[in-house]
């Protein structure tokens, strides 16, 4: 499913004063397309995220998918949050299932699935408190697909990991996404992550939020992070991002 | 071991292993019972100290009888029977006002807990009622309801009500807000949201309000049946008092404790079968 992003102001009111988080936003994304969004902290990304989520209704502007204005959060679009947000007195094939009933035969066979291809198998009686990091976000990830979504978005979904774990989260990502087709909308702040995923990276620079620049990443999938045209195409955002990051810091120092 | 690359066979053989403790009885025991032996020491210690004081002497029996007159007070006490009708009639009490009492705090925590306009409505008045003590109200009591056994339990009901009553509102209120976003993000409905989310989140201070609400109870009841009544532990130890029987009166206090106690490890383990996965702080050492 594609979206249709077009907001003309996202602001809220801080204290005295009013934060513009968003301005001007407009991107069309394809069905079946993964995204990633990269940006400055407060550059409003996991707002726009918000937003496209249904959780977030207080802008100016139009948010469609196919053509359908998002009126809130529907089982057509995923969520995968920073943390893993699983619900600690729930079992990890419980937090996989949720409000849907295990009894039913056609949830527990797509649960079992879920727990095979995140390679969970052996841990679905854990409670959370019993697995590791990468281990809970695969959990909040399998979560997420046993309601097949038309889009998924993830707000920096591995950056709590270590090196090792997120490479591997990646590629299970990345895998899902070409069996599923499903389109993809990842925000991070690791510009490694942006070009080893997206097929188009946003970059956006904050004060007001808005995008930058559009790169789109032209190189088959997978991808080697050590190819040559990997790291030129590396070189293309980190350029840009250098452009935009600077001065926000300065201001932000109060200098 | 590192838990990131711990594979679902190493899982299972660390469960197995935490398990074992189980499979061999004899640690079991020895376990228990070293832990047992920890606990009363210093009862132990207490206890001996006493009886030598009340032995040499020193002190008057009326005063302090020795744990001895105690247990001997408390095989009469057994044996002719007296105990039982007083016991039974007590713990009626308290059971029917804990029921009562503890019944309408939860709802009334759960409602308040959900609405901030029950809140507006209700929360303020219960906080002034809450002040009120029991010494207050029990003569009002008994002139509305009589010396009959419903003013005793509506007495025990108010005092079970509050702290369950405060407990399940503090609970309900202290939901983790992010995982109401999981909830949204889900499509929860209202009633998987409370089953859910709301519910088994509170229960940690909902059980602890079960527990501090059967104390309260318990204390309610010895000012009911100090005040005035025939029969009951509180009665017993009244009487026992006005005829200077103070090993009666001790009798008394010891089964008010020990009831107290069980009930209270009765609900520490329903806490500990049902937060099993809790993750916090469980002391050391």
């Amino acid at each position: 499913m594609g979206v249709q992003i077009h907001i003309r102001d996202k602001s809220f009111r801080k204290g005295q004063t009013t934060v513009h988080a968003l301005q001007d936003i407009h991107l069309e994304i394809a069905d079946g397309e993964f995204v990633t969004v990269i940006g400055p902290s407060g550059c409003g990304k996991s707002t726009l995220l918000k937003i496209i989520a249904g959780l977030d209704a207080d802008y100016n502007g139009i948010v469609e998918m196919n053509g359908v204005p998002i009126q809130g959060p529907g089982t057509n679009q995923g969520f995968i949050f920073q943390e893993h947000r699983l619900f600690p007195w729930l079992t990890v094939e419980e937090n996989i299932a949720a409000n849907l009933s295990l009894r039913d035969r056609e949830i527990r066979k797509k649960v079992d699935e879920l727990i095979d291809i995140v390679r969970l198998k052996g841990f679905e009686k854990a409670y959370p408190k019993e697995l590791s990091g990468g281990m809970s976000q695969r959990v909040s990830i399998a979560r997420a697909l046993l309601r097949e979504p038309k889009i998924l978005l993830l707000d920096e979904p591995f950056s709590a990991l270590d090196a090792f774990t997120r490479k591997h989260l990646q590629d299970v990502l990345l895998e899902v996404w070409r069996n599923k087709r499903i389109t993809m909308i990842l925000v991070t702040h690791d510009l490694d992550e942006a070009v080893y995923l997206g097929s188009r990276v946003v970059i956006m620079k904050a004060k007001p939020g808005r995008i930058s620049r559009i790169i789109p990443i032209h190189l088959p999938f997978p991808r080697q992070r050590a190819h040559p045209s990997f790291q030129e195409m590396r070189q293309n955002v980190l350029k840009e991002f250098e452009t935009i990051e600077a001065p926000p810091l300065m201001e932000g120092l109060g200098i | 071991m590192d838990k990131t690359t711990m594979t679902a066979r190493q899982f299972l053989v660390r469960k197995e292993r935490v398990g074992r403790i189980f499979i061999f009885k004899d640690d079991r025991w020895k376990k228990s019972l070293k832990k047992g032996a920890t606990h009363a020491i210093l009862p132990l210690l207490l206890l001996v100290g006493w009886q030598l004081t009340g032995m040499l002497g020193t002190v008057s029996k009326t005063v302090l009888p020795t744990p001895l007159d105690i247990v001997q007070a408390f095989y009469h006490l057994a044996v002719s029977g007296e105990l039982t009708t007083h016991l039974k009639i007590s713990v009626f009490r308290a059971a029917a006002g804990f029921l009562l009492g503890a019944g309408l705090g939860i709802v009334a925590g759960i409602a308040v807990g959900f609405s901030t306009k029950t809140e507006g409505v209700l929360d303020p008045t219960l906080q002034m009622l809450r002040t009120i003590p029991h010494l207050a109200v029990a003569p009002l009591f008994i002139l509305w309801f009589g010396f009959g056994e419903a003013s005793k339990i509506l007495l025990i009901a108010k005092g079970a009500f509050f702290p369950i009553y405060v407990n399940t509102f503090l609970g309900i209120r202290g939901v983790d807000a992010k995982l109401f976003d999981v909830a949204r993000i889900l499509h929860f409905s209202q009633w998987k949201k409370i089953k859910l989310l709301i519910l088994p989140s509170a229960l940690p201070n909902i059980l602890l309000g079960i527990r501090l609400s059967l104390g309260a109870a318990w204390l309610a009841l010895v000012v009911a049946e100090l005040m005035g009544s025939t029969e009951g532990i509180g009665y017993m130890m009244m009487d026992a008092r006005q005829f200077s029987n103070t090993d009666i009166v001790f009798v008394g206090i010891i089964i008010f404790a020990a009831v107290g106690k069980l009930t209270d490890s009765f609900v520490r383990l329903l806490e500990k079968r049902l937060l099993r996965w809790q993750d916090t702080y469980k002391g050391s050492i």
